[in-house]
């Protein structure tokens, strides 16, 4: 294991993981909005933000699916030092990260169960831009409508078919995140 | 020639993990110069028994551990995994971790891990031995009806 | 009509700086040192520890300290501590077989390989109080024999001693527990479900309140869902415990826990499923916490009865939703406990509703009354 693959973790965990989480918690609880975030340098091709997402959500016990290009060995071996996340493929994974096109089909990751929605995948996508021009979004947390350039609508209106089951997303792009829950109404462009 | 240096090295870093923490500041009282990789945290590992101590896994209850990932001026790397939450433990025994695999090796040897291990072995063999005074002989008694 | 309760700040303030008085007690008395707590009140120490479910004697120790000697109590403040803890990792099962072993005695077998071996124990003793504990005396130091007979200096491992049930394995007179790879299921990260595997069962009965799982054992010597046990072998000692490391590729022996485990040999007649043979009941507990591994291990067997096709007798000790649904004592202090808390809106809609009844009950009454 390479010296490199040791360090890009956050240098002071409790802080660091703490303000990550409030910042992943704001962008959870008002869909559409974005935040900057710091402290991880994962390996390429992860962005800051998606290291930051996984340092903060995962641990040795939340089963994760890399997808295309973002399964490469040093990717691999940093999370192995940082996080120790099993890695799993697409059905088993409560987080699962790559680019859009990589994780589609999206219908194969895990939605819930009617006593345990909870028990559901978060997918954590790579995004090349992550602007507030798109889709109108509406629902819980947003107070008239607010728009965010999402790489499909009909996968997330047919997700936010199934509430109270589904999956929850966060985008990532360099420094910068937001997230969309299942709870979201997504309008056609 | 690979798997001696395993086996030489997870001697090292238990005999390091279970080391008394006050007893190897003094063995070791100054660090030489190193970078953290990740500094010291504590958390806790699910201890597992075996069902009838030989059948399936089971969850037993968790232990606190910290641990702690260090880089020596020279590059070398070490890692410490120890019981308890003494983060200086950790520490320290990260830092002779990687001194392990450098030129200092045979010094810290003598200095460090020859003391822990002989007091380990003695306080094992003491205690065995207060065990070993507890153990029954027994004797039979002859019976009236069969004499 | 809705009562909105606020304040009692102040009384709530002063109540607690008076507790950290009454807690520290008499200033003219010496106060209690963690590492008095640690060493002195071991075995408080160590229930604190099994049924907190966290390994560590100091945080125990100060647990008991903090909760002025309320065990459960102190359970409560080690339970809610490990939930701030991050997981690092899963061990490797510990290998109770290479246990460093204080105590080792067997109910089924006099002349067992490596002998009997009493240990630091309180049978035999006389159950008087020794006054000479109250005069503060020095305690006497125990014989140890010499050293070679102990074993040589320099022994790297304690020898391997096998358990007792594998001589009775050889001789195919007891059931067996084959090995499995399979992950446990884990009480303290997925709520509870259903029927509960033997894993998930043994996870909650050790974590479980002493008092409770030693009376549902009682309750099965006593007849209800009877299992015949004899404590095949109880043995007390130290055991390393190994965790793959991550970014080492190997596994490292990372600390030593101290764990007493019974297995008890049950005699059983057999079942339209099973042959005659002897079956087992097991309990493996942190620490020297003798008398709760022999409970765990009566109600380990009788929670079996399924698995080897016995009858179900409706005995609670069989009842894996009356034991695990109930055995764990931060839980059950949680929910009885609560009940003193305000439920000023509750008890007014109560009062409402008695009141109503009264009122048409009496109204009925009267109409009776005068219809008569």
């Amino acid at each position: 294991m390479s010296a490199h693959t040791l360090s890009g973790g956050f240098a002071d965990a409790p802080i660091q993981s703490a303000r990550a989480f409030r910042a992943l918690l704001e962008a959870m609880a008002r869909p559409g909005t974005i935040h900057a975030v710091t402290g991880a340098q994962p390996p390429a091709p992860l962005s800051v933000a998606a290291g930051v997402a996984l340092l903060t959500l995962c641990d040795g016990t939340t089963p994760l699916h890399l997808a295309g290009t973002s399964d490469r060995p040093e990717v691999r071996d940093w999370l192995a030092f940082h996080i120790g996340a099993p890695l799993v493929g697409p059905q088993e994974a409560a987080l699962a990260l790559g680019r859009w096109e990589d994780l589609a089909p999206v219908n194969r990751f895990r939605i819930g169960l009617p006593d345990y929605p909870d028990r559901s995948a978060t997918l954590i996508v790579e995004m090349d831009r992550l602007t507030n021009h798109g889709p109108a979004l509406t629902g819980p947390g947003i107070e008239t409508a607010t728009w965010l350039n999402l790489p499909e609508t009909a996968a997330f209106q047919a997700n936010r078919a199934l509430f109270p089951l589904g999956f929850d997303t966060i985008f990532t792009c360099g420094d910068r995140i937001a997230a969309l829950p299942r709870s979201t109404r997504v309008e056609a462009v | 020639m690979m798997k001696d240096q395993t086996t030489a090295r997870k001697g090292w870093m238990s005999l390091l993990a279970k080391a008394p923490p006050e007893r190897l500041a003094a063995l070791m009282p100054d660090l030489p110069p190193h970078v953290l990789l990740r500094s010291p945290e504590t958390g806790a590992v699910m201890v597992r028994g075996r069902i009838g101590a030989s059948g399936g896994a089971f969850n037993l209850g968790e232990m606190t551990m910290t641990r702690c990932s260090v880089r020596m001026d020279c590059g070398t790397v070490g890692h410490a995994w120890v019981q308890g939450r003494d983060k200086a433990h950790a520490r320290r025994a990260a830092v002779a971790d990687a001194l392990m695999q450098t030129d200092a090796a045979a010094d810290l040897q003598t200095a460090v891990l020859m003391p822990l291990s002989a007091e380990a072995d003695r306080a094992r063999t003491a205690r065995a031995a207060k065990a070993a005074a507890t153990k029954v002989d027994f004797f039979t008694m002859v019976r009236g009806e069969d004499a | 009509m809705y009562v909105a309760v606020k304040g009692g700040e102040r009384a709530i303030e002063n109540a607690h700086q008076w507790l950290a008085e009454e807690r520290r007690g008499d200033l003219s008395i010496p106060e209690l040192t963690i590492p008095q707590i640690r060493e002195q009140m071991k075995l408080a120490v160590n229930r604190v520890m099994a049924e907190g479910s966290l390994y560590d004697p100091d945080l125990a120790a100060l647990a008991i300290k903090q909760a002025r000697g309320d065990l459960i109590e102190a359970v409560f403040l080690i339970r809610a501590y490990r939930t701030t803890l991050p997981r690092f990792a899963l061990s490797n099962p510990v290998d109770t077989g290479a246990m460093a072993m204080d105590r080792r005695i067997s109910a089924t077998f006099k002349d067992l390989p490596g002998g009997q071996v009493l240990g630091p124990t309180f049978d035999y003793t006389h159950r008087l109080l020794d006054f000479a504990l109250m005069a503060e005396g020095e305690a006497p130091f125990a014989a140890a024999l010499p050293s070679t007979q102990a074993g040589a200096e320099g022994d790297d491992a304690p020898p391997h001693v096998p358990h007792v049930t594998t001589f009775l394995d050889r001789d195919g007179l007891i059931e067996t527990d084959p090995a499995t790879d399979t992950t446990p299921p884990d009480l303290t990260r997925e709520p509870l479900e259903l029927p509960a595997d033997r894993a998930l069962r043994l996870q909650g009965i050790t974590r479980g309140d002493e008092g409770f799982i030693l009376s549902l054992a009682y309750s099965t010597q006593r007849g209800y869902g009877r299992t015949h046990a004899f404590v095949g072998e109880l043995r007390i000692g130290r055991v390393a415990v190994e965790v793959d490391i991550p970014e080492l590729g190997f596994a490292v022996e990372v600390g030593e826990v101290e764990l007493t485990e019974c297995e008890t040999v049950n005699q059983f007649k057999g079942s339209k499923t099973e042959p005659p043979q002897f079956t087992r009941g097991y309990g493996l507990v942190f620490g020297q916490s003798e008398r709760k591994s022999i409970a765990m291990s009566l109600v380990d067997r009788s929670l079996r009865w399924q698995e080897l096709g016995e009858d179900f007798t409706g005995a609670p000790a069989q009842d894996e939703e009356f034991v695990l649904y109930h055995c764990d004592n931060i839980q059950a202090t949680g929910f009885l406990e609560h009940i003193k808390l305000p439920h000023y809106v509750d008890f007014q809609a109560e009062l409402e509703l008695v009141r109503r009844l009264r009122a048409e009950a009496q109204a009925q009454a009267q109409q009776q009354e005068a219809a008569e």
